[in-house]
């Protein structure tokens, strides 16, 4: 189960896992502030970087350097270096680092970076540790380096006197050395690993399963007080008037004031803030609250009429092309042709953790305790906000219950910011699921119409996209854009891609997998659509759209562009296909399996679906299987099992019956009975295999949701014949006879 | 008004609003953070806790009318964490992000104590009103079923 190194490929990940001078800035720093106040004898420490101390007493420490999410980095990441360091996993405290990219390098949860940017660092990191306690050791014994070995018990071996020194009566004399050059230190040969690729539980595990603080919502502060916010229901609307001082008279209430608000959708937005001595005293004030809202230009917005410009677009050619490949309009007039218009609804993330943060404002000094993705452009907002210089903030990282790409907006962040500083107080600011619902930055909505055709052979040779989205001139709103390169460009010879857009006044934003979530259900249906007019099996079919790449001329000096590599996405369709038994089980009418694949965040993952639809229309997803390609290594498989079976009921999820829609400006749903989520009787087996590669490994947040979507609705269709080109399917009669 | 609650074995008396729900008073008069937050209407079961052992949700119920109850929560589930469903979470690796799982532990005591051999139907029907947004739904049923004694 290996495939050849492509070598463009290969040169496109490493230059993502970061250069010499990456690592030189980020691993020549020293440990958090909070451990060495928090410890006497620091001197004595052995602290090699940011990442690593280590006692004379004995007790080892790995910092955890990124947002955790529930994506498994506060356990993955400090694999990496314990790995290398060669210490007993059992032995480590892992922490969690506060936000401070010049010690600690990029801390963001997002794009499925972090296996792919830390997989080199953080490896170096521990290596650069190892190997001052092989120099030290060295001197210690007076014998070469060459002669000592570790084992991954903290102690260094020379093997030929049959001594040993342990770590930590090393961790002195080794604190004196100079650290070796990061870049060239050695590391071990895979075939060693003892941490990296064991399924290691969640280092939280026992504090979340016994109830002990943790998440953001969870931080007290000394004084602190509760705040709530009403924001405007129009996004950037202002306040007109408000009953303050009503408010003010309610039981517990210190403050109640208008927050006067930018016009920037990802800032700080007007609203009314409460402040109370508790949450339910701030809220039950909420409830008296009454604001009156000034007019605003996008109260007009609504999904009908989003929809009925998608029509007028559909009615023209598209305001731009964004790709001309071949002709299409020769080919369609040759081939058998498939037209169809496909729609996707905006969505909302619905974190269970609704949003929230506590923020501690005095002498010009910013203190944030935040569940938070992103928290450097958290910084970089609160700083512009209220003007103070960003080095004045210290943010330190809570766990987050969820994130989906969620918290990397900080809009929450800021808001504890500005309303601790008018309460001159702690403050800690809890967002209602209401608010949360209906203040997301949603998944923006999307309109494709779409036309190709088949030759007599039965292969792709046309394929033409009007994608109709929002912006305005030649930009999208966030994760509204679609890139010249989305599959199947570059695999269909004759192909072309427009793009019209039309302005929008609600924040839209990532979600997991965004661009790809929505995008890979349009093509991998439509790519079906095919299929079918081919009269072709649609992974045999798949497979001939993949042996089609052509690439393209180069454009010109500076980076080409990218496409999936052809190879790799093969594989993972074969294993899939394999372990479904896709074509070889006879199935009853009603029960249908559905294919589709789809490169996203340097993963390759395909995926079988197999639903059943009863006569009525009931719809049961029966299982899926999934194959993925993410490289060489998986540090930690129970971790990765978890991002892929969550990722893939994630997807199905969002296709049952998830939508928000618009309606005077505002979105109309608000919690969970009207922005469901997948439950437990709905969540079909998810079966997971990996096909390993001669590629460095990415991330797993994300790749597996894209394909699951499509894959569902090609199944509905095998089992009833009926095709889905809107989501989502709740508002489809799926009943057949 | 005053109330006192017995909670996780241990009679407390609060001043609190007599509509204050019972989730509130945990979290912010007791300091038991541990049960969560998650939508104020019943909807996802994340504020689940124990009412004379039987699992309720904790963020539509005044404190008020559970006074003389026996209340318990996530941080009494066990003494010490060794409940066994607390083990089972732990060796399956059951939570992602963590934050519904102290109702999904409630729930499925709730159901381990009245049904010690649930099968899938009964874990269904037990936990079907907790959400997971991670959607860690499969290894909530081994959990259980491994908390059970029953090997799959």
């Amino acid at each position: 189960m290996t495939a050849s190194i492509d070598r463009r490929d290969f040169l496109r990940a490493s230059s993502l896992a970061g250069g010499g001078l990456v690592l030189g800035a980020w691993l020549d720093y020293r440990l958090p502030n909070e451990l060495h106040a928090a410890e006497l004898g620091a001197a004595a420490d052995f602290t090699p970087n940011a990442f690593i101390r280590i006692t004379p007493d004995g007790r080892i420490t790995i910092v955890a350097k990124n947002p955790e999410i529930g994506q498994g980095v506060k356990t993955s990441m400090p694999q990496l270096i314990a790995e290398e360091l060669d210490v007993p996993w059992d032995r480590i405290t892992i922490v969690q680092a506060d936000s401070d990219p010049s010690k600690y390098g990029p801390q963001v949860a997002g794009g499925s970076t972090a296996t792919p940017t830390n997989w080199e660092p953080l490896r170096r990191a521990g290596a650069v540790g190892r190997q001052l306690m092989i120099t030290a050791a060295a001197q210690a014994l007076g014998v070469p380096e060459a002669e000592l070995t570790t084992a991954g018990d903290a102690r260094v071996h020379h093997l030929a006197s049959h001594r040993h020194l342990t770590y930590a009566a090393l961790a002195e004399r080794a604190a004196a050395l100079p650290a070796p050059d990061a870049a060239s230190v050695k590391m071990k040969d895979p075939k060693d690993y003892k941490i990296i690729g064991k399924a290691l539980p969640g280092v939280d595990n026992h504090k979340i399963v016994t109830g002990q603080p943790l998440f953001g919502i969870d931080v007290t502060v000394p004084g602190m007080l509760h705040a709530v916010l009403e924001k405007a229901p129009v996004y950037g609307a202002k306040v007109a008037s408000a009953n303050l001082d009503e408010v003010k008279r309610m039981p517990g209430v210190r403050d109640a004031f208008v927050i006067e608000g930018g016009t920037q959708l990802a800032g700080l937005l007007a609203g009314v803030a409460i402040v109370a001595d508790s949450y339910w005293n701030a809220r039950t004030a909420r409830q008296r609250l009454r604001v009156t809202w000034a007019e605003h230009p996008t109260a007009q917005q609504s999904t009908a009429a989003f929809k009925a410009k998608a029509a007028e677009f559909f009615a023209g050619a598209p305001q731009r092309s964004l790709r001309n490949d071949g002709d299409v309009n020769a080919a369609v007039a040759r081939g058998t042709k498939v037209e169809a218009t496909y729609e996707y609804p905006f969505l909302a993330h619905a974190s269970m953790e609704p949003m929230n943060c506590t923020a501690h404002f005095t002498d010009g000094k910013l203190e944030i305790w935040a569940p938070t993705q992103n928290p450097q452009s958290g910084r970089t907002l609160c700083a512009n906000t209220l003007g103070i210089a960003p080095d004045q903030i210290t943010i330190h990282m809570m766990r987050a219950g969820g994130g989906f790409g969620r918290r990397l907006n900080n809009d929450y962040m800021v808001e504890a910011a500005w309303i601790s500083r008018v309460a001159g107080a702690p403050v800690k600011l809890i967002w209602t699921r209401e608010d949360d619902i209906q203040h997301d930055f949603y998944r923006p909505a999307g309109f494709h119409k779409l036309r190709g055709a088949v030759d007599a052979s039965g292969a792709p040779m046309a394929w033409e996209n009007h994608f109709v989205s929002f912006g305005e001139g030649n930009g999208f709103v966030a994760s509204a854009n679609i890139g010249a390169t989305e599959f199947p460009a570059a695999f269909v010879p004759n192909f072309s891609l427009g793009v019209s857009t039309m302005p929008l006044g609600v924040p839209t934003g990532f979600l997991r997998a965004p661009g790809s979530n929505a995008l890979s259900w349009v093509m991998q249906s439509f790519i079906d659509e095919l299929a079918h007019a081919a009269r072709k099996d649609p992974v045999e079919f798949r497979r001939t759209l993949l042996a089609q790449f052509v690439a393209p001329a180069p454009t010109g000096a500076g980076p080409q562009p990218q496409y999936l590599n052809a190879e790799r996405m093969r594989g993972v369709l074969d294993l899939v296909a394999e372990q479904s038994g896709w074509g070889t089980r006879p199935l009853p009418r009603g029960t249908g399996m559905g294919v589709a694949f789809h490169f996203s965040h340097r993963g390759y993952f395909a995926e079988v679906v197999q639903a059943t639809v009863s006569k009525q229309g009931e719809l049961k997803v029966d299982k899926v299987w999934v194959a993925g390609d993410v490289g060489a290594h998986i540090i930690n498989p129970s971790g990765a099992l978890n991002q892929v079976q969550g990722s893939v009921l994630d997807g199905i999820s969002e296709a049952l019956a998830q939508e928000i829609t618009i309606e005077g400006g505002r979105a109309v749903q608000s919690n969970f009975h009207d922005f469901p989520l997948i439950r437990l009787t709905e969540s079909p087996p998810v079966e997971v295999h990996f096909r390993k590669t001669d590629f460095p490994p990415t991330g797993m947040g994300e790749p597996a949701l894209p394909p699951v979507v499509p894959a569902l609705c090609n199944a509905i269709f095998a089992a009833t014949g009926k095709r889905i080109r809107s989501l989502p399917l709740k508002h489809h009669d799926l009943s057949w006879s | 008004m005053l109330v006192t609650l017995t909670v996780n074995g241990t009679r407390r008396t609060v001043d609190v609003p007599a509509d204050m729900p019972l989730l509130w008073v945990l979290r912010d008069s007791l300091d038991l953070k541990g049960t969560k937050f998650g939508c104020g209407m019943a909807q996802c079961g994340a504020c689940t806790v124990h009412i004379n052992g039987t699992p309720t949700r904790s963020c539509v119920l005044p404190a008020a009318a559970v006074a003389g109850a026996n209340i318990t929560t996530i941080e009494g589930l066990s003494p010490d964490g060794t409940h066994a469903l607390q083990k089972a979470w732990e060796e399956l690796d059951v939570p992602q992000c963590g934050y519904c799982q102290a109702g999904q532990l409630m729930s499925a005591a709730g159901l381990l104590a009245r049904t010690p051999k649930p099968t899938d139907a009964e874990i269904d029907e037990a936990m079907n009103g907790n959400l997971c947004r991670c959607a860690t739904y499969s290894r909530i049923r081994e959990g259980i079923h491994r908390a059970a004694g029953q090997t799959r």
